[in-house]
């Protein structure tokens, strides 16, 4: 098998060297230079960039068209409105600069091609357009850059003590998530990595008061609908990424730093089905920064539930000490 | 300096440790280009499993020897390919391969130069250059495989080897090339700075440069500015891997053990590290917006449009390009504050990256377009870079960034702006110059259908990325399989891997014709595409010192192309006045 695919290799470039000599000579013979570019020639490779605005486009519109529906369904959360928002009307913004200079340029690419019959417009400057060019980008911008920035500041906002919200936190390790509920006492007991041994995988501090009542669980984690929740993260070795992408949310995990980020959950998981019409639907966390060999296997489950159903569950789980 | 003088040179200082300009040139092209095509390979293999994941392949295993198993490579072996392709296409393929390439060549000979401010510093760079590229390849083979942290190498995972394997002997090979690859590029892009402020001939104003010119001169400033921290990055992080320092270290629990590292921070190595790489964009993306400038206005048969605001807006470029590091870090938990001002940074560069787009087109409007294969590149290199271009207003915006941040959006987005540009523009440069190069020509046929067939390709790589990167999708994932959520993308990776096999057949079309046309290609004239510049008056054979005789004076800028008089005809006759042409009594020099 590797022989005849090193012959036919070898076959193939034999061909194209005498294909390329057979060229030149029909060319010298004609007394033209092979690599100069004729009209025809140029008028044929110009007529190609018609072709491709034409082909770009569709491609373009065609992926919409058959993969648009396949982006992350509606956001599930509140700041995940705005969010998306913002998010279209930049693709918008953005998509329509891109077909509008692409048909400027693939027809001037068309039309101006080589013609011995006209003369090119010798046209260095013109500081009106160049100003235009400046300054309609800028006013775009602007408006982005105002929508993004507002945006920006409250969703970095963290949750203001006195509101009533979920303080959890995430653990990342190579390659699992670990969460742990504040409890009653609403605060997190300390924890260092010095305090991993055994059970206590991500080294909280027993002797904490406030580590006493704190919940911690693996594979899954339960959020109330509708309630803020306020997110720090934590890693113990390596950078890991807390995305949860349903809920426009990414945080990275990093050793040695404590991280935070909010977003309040406004749809259920049985909600999130109905309206992705998939009964197996599940919100998840992934890890989102490159962490090692297993890194594309590292998830846990999230379950939006309303908020009795999210204390019933909170109740079944065990604290620390216990 | 200023005579030339022909001695025999033996066949070692002529071709190895050659202190010419032209033949270091040729060096870096050739280094660059071999550098390139390993690191596709690579990415061809690693598409086989993205496309396929689990499935065996004969390319695999003929190709990666015991990092595979029954034709399906291992996870940690497709980081290391992942991380191996990203460091060779952008430093070694398209920092030293395109400014390597194309600095050495131009320089002296646009500027009307000998040859390069130091000689013996230039041979020099292309030396280390030569043995980081030798490094990196090596590194490959050392045990526990390649550095496999990403070409980002963020720390623990680069500093650790309990994390994964590749971070042991590989990651220390990686950071010893580095630091080689880094004193190239430094010794390199003084002698470009240098070259140019000093050694223009008589009549070369600034504002008489080429573009190209100009655009390798903000290279190099970049570079000097920025790869030095770079080096202190690296060498902090050998110190901490080494000796026990803990620069970025703190707070680790791994492979059942506490380390002794503490109270430093990962973060710092990121700002470091950023603070080389976002301005490495532009040290990798502005030659080829320069070439490109040149090669639309000479084949345009007009003017560049707006040929100050070019140099402006690179010079905007360049300088933004040092405080916009941040918005690569916009979820690394950074005060909320520092993001905004990042954002506000970022989306200012769109100012002058949109006033070069709109040059570019008012440039072709109205032009008299000859269609070489360098032309054909040139426009699709306006085109990766408005369709690149455009998805950095939303990675840009720290609000939006949030969601998409490490996903295929961004894999996407630097691809085509990025790396497409540069290498189209490299491509561009090389079937424009090829006569400067090699005295030869090469084939227009087969360079029309590698432009066509790459651009197809390319768009079918990585246009269906952004797609994935909405839906979700992680980049660095050795396969997406495990999220049933990501079930449905299934057939767009297959679309993309597709693409990439095609991409990579479509480059032997370039292979061929730069190996054929180096060797048995039509000898070149002196002036193929009637261009304005000095490299144009050089006699098509290499000689030491560029030029017979004198080195000719200047008097105009580069681009007095179709400038007609008062009835409309050309003026001297033909649509293009060169550079070493007297001005003429009436004459309008435009301000140059």
């Amino acid at each position: 098998m590797t022989v005849v695919i090193v012959i036919a290799v070898l076959l193939v470039i034999v061909t194209g060297v005498q294909l390329l000599k057979i060229a030149e000579l029909r060319a010298k013979s004609k007394g033209e230079n092979i690599w100069e570019v004729k009209e025809k020639d140029g008028k044929f490779q110009a007529s190609l960039m018609i072709v491709f605005l034409i082909a770009y486009m569709a491609y373009f519109f065609w992926q919409i068209y058959a993969w648009g529906d396949r982006v992350l369904p509606e956001p599930a959360s509140e700041h995940g409105v705005p969010y998306d928002f913002l998010l279209n009307l930049t693709l918008g913004i953005i998509s329509s600069v891109f077909v509008l200079t692409h048909i400027f340029l693939l027809y001037f690419a068309y039309k101006y091609a080589y013609s011995a019959k006209r003369k090119a417009y010798h046209f260095a400057h013109s500081n009106k357009l160049e100003l235009i060019w400046t300054i309609v980008p800028s006013l775009a911008l602007t408006v982005l850059i105002l929508f993004g920035l507002n945006n920006w500041n409250k969703i970095m906002k963290p949750v203001p003590a006195e509101t009533e919200h979920v303080l959890l936190e995430l653990t990342g390790q190579q390659f699992t998530w670990t969460a742990r509920y504040a409890g009653e006492d609403k605060k997190l007991g300390r924890s260092h990595v010095t305090l991993i041994e055994g059970a206590n995988a991500t080294g909280v501090d027993a002797t904490d008061e406030f580590a006493k009542d704190d919940k911690i669980v693996k594979g899954e984690f339960h959020l109330p609908v509708n309630v803020p929740v306020q997110f720090v993260f934590r890693s113990i070795d390596i950078i890991h990424s807390a995305y949860m992408p349903h809920f426009r949310s990414q945080m990275n995990c990093v050793p040695g730093v404590k991280t935070q980020f909010n977003f309040v959950p406004t749809k259920t998981t049985a909600e999130m089905r109905e309206i992705t019409g998939n009964k197996d639907f599940n919100y998840i966390l992934l890890c989102n920064k490159i962490c090692g060999a297993a890194h594309y296997n590292m998830q846990m489950d999230i379950v939006v539930e309303s908020k009795e159903d999210y204390e019933k569950w909170l109740a079944e789980q065990k604290s620390f000490v216990e | 300096m200023s005579t030339h003088h022909h001695h025999h040179e033996d066949f070692l200082f002529k071709y190895i440790f050659s202190t010419d300009h032209k033949m270091i040139s040729k060096q870096f092209l050739i280094t660059g280009f071999t550098m390139g095509f390993i690191g596709l390979v690579m990415s061809t293999l690693f598409r086989l499993q993205l496309g396929w994941p689990g499935e065996s392949f004969e390319m695999v295993e003929l190709l990666m020897g015991s990092w595979q198993e029954n034709g399906i490579m291992a996870p940690d072996k497709y980081l290391a390919l992942v991380t191996m392709h990203g460091t060779i296409m952008v430093f070694f393929l398209l920092t030293a391969g395109l400014s390597g390439t194309f600095s050495n060549l131009l320089i002296p000979l646009q500027i009307g130069a000998r040859d390069m401010a130091s000689g013996f510093l230039n041979m020099l760079s292309y030396w280390f250059f030569f043995l980081s590229s030798v490094l990196m390849l090596i590194s490959l083979f050392v045990e526990g495989g390649a550095a496999s942290a990403g070409w980002t190498i963020y720390p623990p995972l680069s500093a650790l080897p309990q994390a994964i394997p590749g971070s042991g002997a590989g990651m220390t090979l990686w950071l010893f090339s580095m630091a080689i690859f880094i004193v190239s590029s430094l010794l390199g892009s003084l002698n470009y700075i240098v070259t140019i402020f000093n050694m223009r001939t008589k009549g070369m104003s600034m504002t008489r440069l080429p573009l190209t010119i100009w655009a390798f001169l903000f290279t190099a400033i970049i570079g000097v500015l920025s790869f030095p921290v770079l080096l202190s990055a690296a060498l902090l992080l050998v110190m901490d891997r080494m000796f026990g320092t803990s620069f970025y270290l703190s707070d680790i629990y791994i492979g059942g053990q506490v380390l002794d590292h503490a109270g430093g921070s990962p973060i710092l190595f990121e700002h470091l590290f950023w603070f080389l790489g976002h301005p490495e964009v532009y040290i990798v993306l502005l030659p080829a917006l320069g070439i490109t400038s040149e090669i639309i206005s000479t084949m345009a048969r007009k003017p560049i449009f707006g040929y100050r605001a070019m140099i402006g807006s690179m010079m905007a470029i360049g300088f933004l390009s040092f405080i916009v590091w941040g918005h690569h870090m916009f979820v690394t938990g950074m005060n909320p504050f520092l993001g905004a001002v990042f954002t506000f940074t970022t989306l200012l560069i769109a100012i002058p990256s949109a006033v070069k787009v709109f040059n570019y087109i008012t440039t072709l409007w109205k032009g008299n377009i000859v269609y070489s294969p360098a032309t054909l590149f040139s426009v699709g290199l306006v085109s990766t870079f408005i369709t690149g271009g455009v998805t950095g207003l939303v990675l840009g915006n720290s609000a939006l960034d949030i969601n998409v941040h490490d996903t295929y959006f961004v894999v996407g987005h630097f691809h085509i702006v990025m790396g497409l540009s540069a290498i189209f523009g490299m491509f561009a440069g090389v079937y424009h110059w090829f006569p400067k190069l090699f005295g030869r020509m090469m084939n227009n046929k087969l360079g029309n259908l590698h432009f066509w067939t790459t651009i197809a390709s390319a768009y079918g790589v990585f246009f269906p990325m952004h797609f994935l990167g909405l839906a979700g999708v992680p980049r660095r994932y050795y396969t997406n399989s495990e999220f049933p959520l990501f079930d449905n993308m299934v057939d767009i990776n297959e679309f993309v891997s597709t693409f990439a096999v095609i991409a990579l057949v479509a480059q032997l079309i370039f292979m061929f014709n730069f190996i054929y046309s180096a060797f048995r290609g039509p000898r070149a004239p002196q002036n193929p595409w009637k261009g304005t510049t000095l490299e144009w008056t050089t006699p098509v054979e290499h000689i030491h010192g560029n030029w017979y005789g004198e080195i000719p004076a200047v008097y105009r800028w580069p681009y007095d192309y179709s400038k007609v008089d008062e009835n409309g005809e050309f003026l001297y006759g033909d649509d293009y006045i060169m550079q070493t042409t007297p001005m003429g009594e009436n004459e309008n020099d435009g301000g140059h």
